[in-house]
């Protein structure tokens, strides 16, 4: 598989706002990538630079190996979704999605057999003599990707293109993209802010911030092992612990926090001394009446919250800390208010290297405690 | 019973619509209404031979009207229209479509160009420009001192000079309401456009204009309707050889002083009008983009 996007050093910046940072990244044929972040962390901006609506400050854009940012959006082969679906409201979905081919000249019988194919694909048959103002929310969505990929496109770039569906027609939108994609064997570039979507959808996910990737895996890696603390509490949820690694020995590290000690998994990058993060998922942790061996943490049960399949568990640390704790519901628990010491199996928590200014957010919490 | 609940209904709904509406109502019929059946009366009547409107009942008038030399005039009138239409869209458009995509403080500057020659009087504006097109005009005199022409040109009394006045009076009402069918558009459809392989000359015929042709048809009207009656702008520039429909009905009304002679042309301006407004919803339009 060869690489069809390549985003080398791409930098933008609007006035005093650098919006993307130095961005490299590398997409491979037939992938389905998702740049997942919240509002704001130049996920859309890199999407449209990919398009041609906005120029890179700085850096190169490739498409098939072909530099591309210099060219018009008319110029490139790549076609977007929009996440306003951008139907044309005086046209119809027949004269929508036979837009492209009519813009590139081909000829009108091709174009009626195509037009007709891919509303076929979309199901979408017998809606070619309605406007767009005559469609549900669903099936104007089915023309917005009908009228890009009829261009036969080597990328499809596709903006929060389920934002505006509700929950139940998103899910099974969710699922009919992938099945097109994998069909047709189209990149797909995939913005969204939904981390279920992008975990759900996605070959590999780039998870930005603040005009950067914070890391950029398959969905499993991104939620097991998150790279950084952002990635970590952005994608699912996480107990977050903020420590310093004062031993290690065969891989397991011992770490003060600042409310107690705790051993964890440490990878061979992590050394004696070191500021670091812990992550560990609901799901992982465990607390118990009795103290663990390797854990001194200390919590008070808070609440028992039932949500069917588990219950979900607040307990609090002497700092006023609460940690997320999930358990299979029916199980005999401590009851609330009662004293319980949180741990966790050794290899289930994640350790996260810190970026230097949580360093001395971490240094203040040791020399508190 | 019932006269006491005629008696409710009366304080519930009569009374509070007679207070709201009432007035209103009162100050169109006052105002219009009675105005308009009064010079469609009199459109129907003949003089004496001192030129008093005698109240009988004759066609004479629109018999006189259906005259060569009158339609030959109505015709010079459409014409001149049609022209000045045609020329406040193909300037007003680009015009209108810079205004609305500026983005910043540049968008109220341009705006205000359009708006402040609105607000002075345009008959002064038309005099502003007979002195700089006259033979001793501010042109005519650059012209001869720089040496570019030997000697003052006839700038003024031609067919053109009129339009030239009409497009510059009437030309903010082409832009204005082109002005919001182009804010109006989305911007995003301009994207999808071109993202489809569109060039921008294929985007603008395929998008911008099918969009924003409502505005071109209400900017349309707006100029086409005042440009067959605007007789000062003919009159002061255009002399006696362009005159509009607007010059027939001022000179009965002025020197001619054959008022029902004027009422009846100014009955079929009425119905000229009326006509195109007819025209116009049938072919889409929307009557709150004209402002009426």
């Amino acid at each position: 598989m060869g690489k069809i996007v390549e985003i080398k050093g791409v930098n933008k910046i609007y006035g005093n706002n650098h919006v993307v940072r130095d961005l490299n990244l590398s997409i491979e044929e037939g992938e389905f990538l998702t740049l997942l972040g919240s509002s704001g962390c130049g996920k859309t901006t890199t999407l449209r630079m990919i398009a041609g609506f906005e120029e890179p400050s700085s850096g190169s854009i490739l498409v098939e190996g072909e530099r591309v940012e210099d060219k018009e959006p008319f110029e490139r082969n790549v076609n977007t979704v929009f996440q306003s679906y951008a139907l044309f409201p005086h046209k119809t979905v027949y004269d929508n999605i036979a837009y492209g081919l009519k813009m590139k000249k081909v000829p009108k019988d091709e174009i009626r057999s195509r037009v007709l194919e891919m509303m076929e694909m979309v199901q979408l048959n017998g809606f070619e003599k309605r406007y767009p103002s005559q469609l549900s929310g669903g099936q104007k969505q089915r023309v917005a990707i009908a009228r890009a990929l009829i261009n036969r496109p080597r990328v499809l770039l596709l903006d929060e293109p389920l934002g505006a569906l509700d929950l139940k027609l998103r899910k099974q939108m969710q699922l009919e993209l992938k099945r097109l994609q994998k069909k047709l064997n189209i990149t797909f570039i995939y913005v969204t802010h939904d981390q279920e979507e992008a975990l759900t959808m996605s070959d590999r996910i780039a998870v930005m911030h603040d005009g950067i990737i914070d890391q950029l895996a398959t969905p499993t890696e991104i939620y097991e092992h998150p790279a950084t603390k952002f990635v970590a509490t952005f994608i699912g949820e996480t107990n977050i612990y903020d420590g310093c690694i004062t031993s290690i020995k065969d891989g397991v590290a011992a770490m003060t926090l600042e409310n107690g000690a705790v051993t964890v998994k440490a990878p061979e990058d992590f050394s004696l001394l070191e500021y670091a993060t812990i992550s560990v998922r609901p799901e992982k942790m465990r607390f118990s009446t009795t103290p663990v061996e390797g854990f001194e943490l200390t919590a008070m049960v808070r609440d028992y919250i039932y949500v069917g399949s588990v219950l979900k568990c607040v307990v609090s640390l002497p700092n006023g800390n609460e940690l997320k704790i999930e358990r299979l519901a029916g199980q005999d628990l401590p009851p609330v208010g009662s004293r319980c010491y949180p741990y966790w199996n050794v290899e289930d928590a994640v350790l996260i290297h810190n970026e230097s200014h949580y360093i001395f957010e971490a240094l203040n919490n040791i020399r508190l405690a | 019973m019932a006269r006491k609940r005629s008696k409710h209904e009366f304080r519930a709904n009569t009374l509070p619509a007679l207070l709201t509406v009432g007035p209103v109502t009162a100050v169109m019929v006052l105002l219009i209404a009675v105005p308009l059946i009064y010079v469609a009366v009199m459109s129907f009547c003949s003089i004496d031979e001192f030129y008093n409107v005698k109240f009988d009942f004759t066609l004479d008038n629109y018999i006189r009207l259906a005259n060569a030399n009158y339609l030959k005039i109505y015709v010079q009138s459409l014409v001149i229209a049609l022209v000045t239409t045609i020329l406040c869209i193909l300037i007003g458009y680009p015009f209108a479509y810079i205004i609305a995509r500026t983005k910043s403080r540049k968008k109220r500057i341009l705006y205000m160009l359009v708006i402040i020659p609105f607000w002075t009087n345009s008959l002064i504006r038309i005099y502003g420009w007979r002195s700089f097109l006259g033979s001793s005009g501010w042109l005519n005199t650059f012209l001869v001192k720089t040496g570019i022409a030997a000697e003052p040109i006839d700038l003024l009394y031609r067919q053109g000079t009129t339009i030239l006045g009409m497009v510059y009076c009437l030309i903010p009402f082409m832009i204005l309401p082109l002005y919001t069918a182009i804010e109006k558009l989305d911007g995003s459809l301009l994207e999808a456009s071109s993202d489809l392989g569109a060039r921008p000359a294929a985007t603008f015929f395929e998008v911008i204009l099918p969009l924003t042709s409502g505005g071109i048809f209400s900017g349309s009207l707006m100029v086409f309707i005042p440009c067959l009656g605007y007789f000062f702008v003919s009159d002061i520039l255009g002399g006696g050889n362009s005159d509009v429909i607007g010059n027939l009905i001022e000179r009965q009304f002025q020197s001619g002083n054959n008022w029902p002679l004027g009422a009846a042309l100014s009955i079929i301006l009425i119905a000229v009008t009326l006509v195109l407004v007819k025209i116009y919803q049938k072919l889409g339009g929307d009557m709150d983009s004209l402002g009426v």
